[in-house]
């Protein structure tokens, strides 16, 4: 079953394009990395699929009334907000919002996604602390935490491991695969490449407001398309650890 | 949160039994409630039903508006040091209020000044969707408030100035201190019904405030647009400030403080904040009534000036322990 599909998505901001007919389409099961230079257009593309900006093409995410998109697809934001001192619990229980009917409050079923949201996040200790007052990598997995919470069978997360210290890292893109493994779907922008290789079932390249690849990602990331997008050069093997991914250096423009 | 429901509910219940008895008319607590319930038609009825029950009813109608308004302003733009105000409904509301006194209306027409204000309040919240749109964007909004203020207190000021004998600028200057004293019952029929419906339309915003702690994407992602919420924010404070400050003049400082002091309380959630501060507002407005006649009895104290006088300094408090917690 498809969580998103996109065709011919083209995003035009301020008379300049940034998305040039995108086409896209995640299965259920998957962890997509989204991939790209800076200004590549991955924030444009999940705001555009979403239906957070005007666009042209088809989402059908964006197509859904926003009471019925909010339950099919949680989106976490790259800019970390957290405007009031509220407890990481009450923080992550916010992600219930869009399952609770008009006048409904919080039931055991909610408790019990929040609950799980905080536990995947190893954010238990923190729960009654207040959420402003918190590192900026444990408000980042706070913020991760709500996005689990609303329990939705599509995720999308724009630098969501971005700032957290490496171990977090690496468990918070376990976390996404092990959403993929209980048949639901993540899409997660990224600019680590070597988590992206190790943790993402296919990664989609960005460049110019286009698709340049889509794939596994030993078949995305080829020398010529790493020099092409990134201008970098870098050592890719599979080893008894699995794939390694590893930047070497920035190659001359031509 | 129900304990805090209950402990805000008893103290608007006391301070508005409280406001029923402190008068110059000299009568016993119980004495004052026995004519206002059961009518015995002695001037102390004429006292309880005609001046004192207005009074205290006016003071709930007018803190609930401006605290459940100062809490969905403080909640719509993230920021604890916004108040109702800013939106210069309450500017163009006194305005309206000023230019009938300017013009006589207020004199010839017993309702003239409140339905003058009410006329500036719509004009202002008129002007303020035409300059900031409906399409969201706080900013906006607030650049096109402060304008919309400036303006107001422009021509207010211009009312004064060409104000046709000193007794009408006194008369400007008193009805701008913001005061319930003299109000009469129509005052309470005028302003009850349109503080009820923006309170309720603000209220319906809990939700969209919640999401909002999030940031406007993250929130517009939940369900809940910038621009639904905005269209809510303007109209639900325009019909509860514009009624208020139609029929109290303008009572500044609650709208600030009492979300402020009230935030700790609810676990810093805006949706639980609006109705915390709408009884908060309540008994803080009851309070200063009552302190207006207890302090100055003989000198007819403005209720706006003891709000100013007690809620600045409460503010510069609670900015320093937010600094403190900051730091």
């Amino acid at each position: 079953m498809t969580a998103l599909a996109l065709r011919n998505l083209s995003v035009t901001l301020r008379g300049r394009d940034v998305l040039r007919d995108v086409s896209l389409s995640v299965a259920q099961g998957e962890v997509v990395g989204l991939i790209g230079p800076n200004g590549a257009g991955k924030t444009t593309l999940m705001r555009a699929a979403l239906g957070l900006i005007p666009f042209a093409g088809e989402s059908d995410l964006a197509a859904c009334p926003p009471s019925e998109r909010a339950r099919r697809a949680a989106w976490l934001p790259q800019a970390r907000e957290i405007a009031w001192p509220m407890t990481v619990e009450r923080l992550v229980t916010l992600g219930r919002l869009p399952h609770l009917g008009p006048g409904q409050s919080v039931g055991p079923e909610d408790r019990a996604a929040v609950d799980r949201a905080l536990d995947r996040l190893g954010l238990d200790p923190f729960r009654d602390r207040a959420a402003t007052r918190l590192s900026g990598g444990e408000q980042a997995r706070a913020l991760i935490a709500r996005a689990l919470a609303q329990e939705t069978p599509l995720l999308l997360a724009d630098e969501p491991i971005a700032g957290l210290d490496p171990a977090h890292q690496i468990g918070a893109m376990q976390t996404f695969a092990a959403l993929a493994g209980e048949g639901r779907a993540v899409v997660v922008s990224l600019h680590d490449l070597g988590l992206a290789v190790r943790h993402c079932t296919r990664l989609v390249l960005l460049g110019g407001g286009r698709v340049v690849a889509d794939g596994p990602p030993g078949e995305v990331l080829t020398p010529a398309r790493l020099a092409e997008v990134f201008r970098i050069r870098a050592f890719h093997a599979d080893s008894e650890y699995g794939p390694v991914w590893q930047a070497l250096d920035v190659l001359e423009e031509a | 949160m129900s304990r805090l429901a209950l402990a805000l509910g008893a103290l608007v219940a006391a301070l508005f039994l409280a406001s029923l008895v402190v008068g110059p008319a000299e009568a016993g607590a119980g004495q004052s409630l026995r004519a206002l319930v059961l009518g015995d038609g002695t001037p102390l009825t004429l006292v309880m039903r005609e001046i004192r029950l207005p009074r205290a009813l006016l003071a709930v109608t007018v803190g609930v508006a401006l605290g459940v308004s100062g809490a969905a302003m403080q909640g719509y733009l993230r920021n604890p040091l916004a108040e109702p105000g800013l939106l210069g409904v309450s500017g163009s509301a006194a305005l309206g209020a000023v230019v009938a006194i300017h013009t006589g209306l207020a004199a010839a027409q017993p309702l003239g000044l409140p339905l003058a204000a009410l006329l500036g309040a719509g004009i202002g919240v008129g002007l303020l969707a035409a300059l900031a749109g409906t399409r969201g964007g706080s900013l906006t909004l607030i650049l096109a408030g402060i304008a919309l203020s400036a303006l107001a207190g422009a021509l207010t000021s211009l009312a004064l100035n060409l104000s046709p004998n000193p007794f009408a600028a006194n008369e400007i200057v008193f009805w701008m201190m913001g005061s319930l004293a003299d109000r009469s019952m129509t005052h309470v029929w005028l302003a009850a019904p349109l503080v009820a419906v923006g309170g309720a339309v603000l209220v319906t915003l809990g939700r969209g405030l919640d999401a909002l702690t999030l940031g406007e994407d993250a929130a517009a992602a939940m369900g809940y647009g910038m621009g639904r919420l905005q269209v809510a924010l303007v109209v639900g404070t325009a019909l509860a400030v514009g009624a208020a400050t139609a029929v109290a003049g303008a009572i500044g400082f609650v709208g600030l403080v009492v979300p402020h002091l009230l935030r700790r309380l609810v676990g810093a959630q805006p949706s639980r904040l609006l109705w915390a501060s709408a009884l908060g507002g309540a008994a803080m407005v009851l309070a200063a009534d009552i302190a207006v006649r207890v302090v100055l009895p003989e000198r007819d104290l403005k209720l706006g000036v003891l709000t100013a006088i007690v809620g600045a300094p409460l503010f510069l408090h609670l900015v320093y322990r937010t600094r403190r917690d900051l730091g």
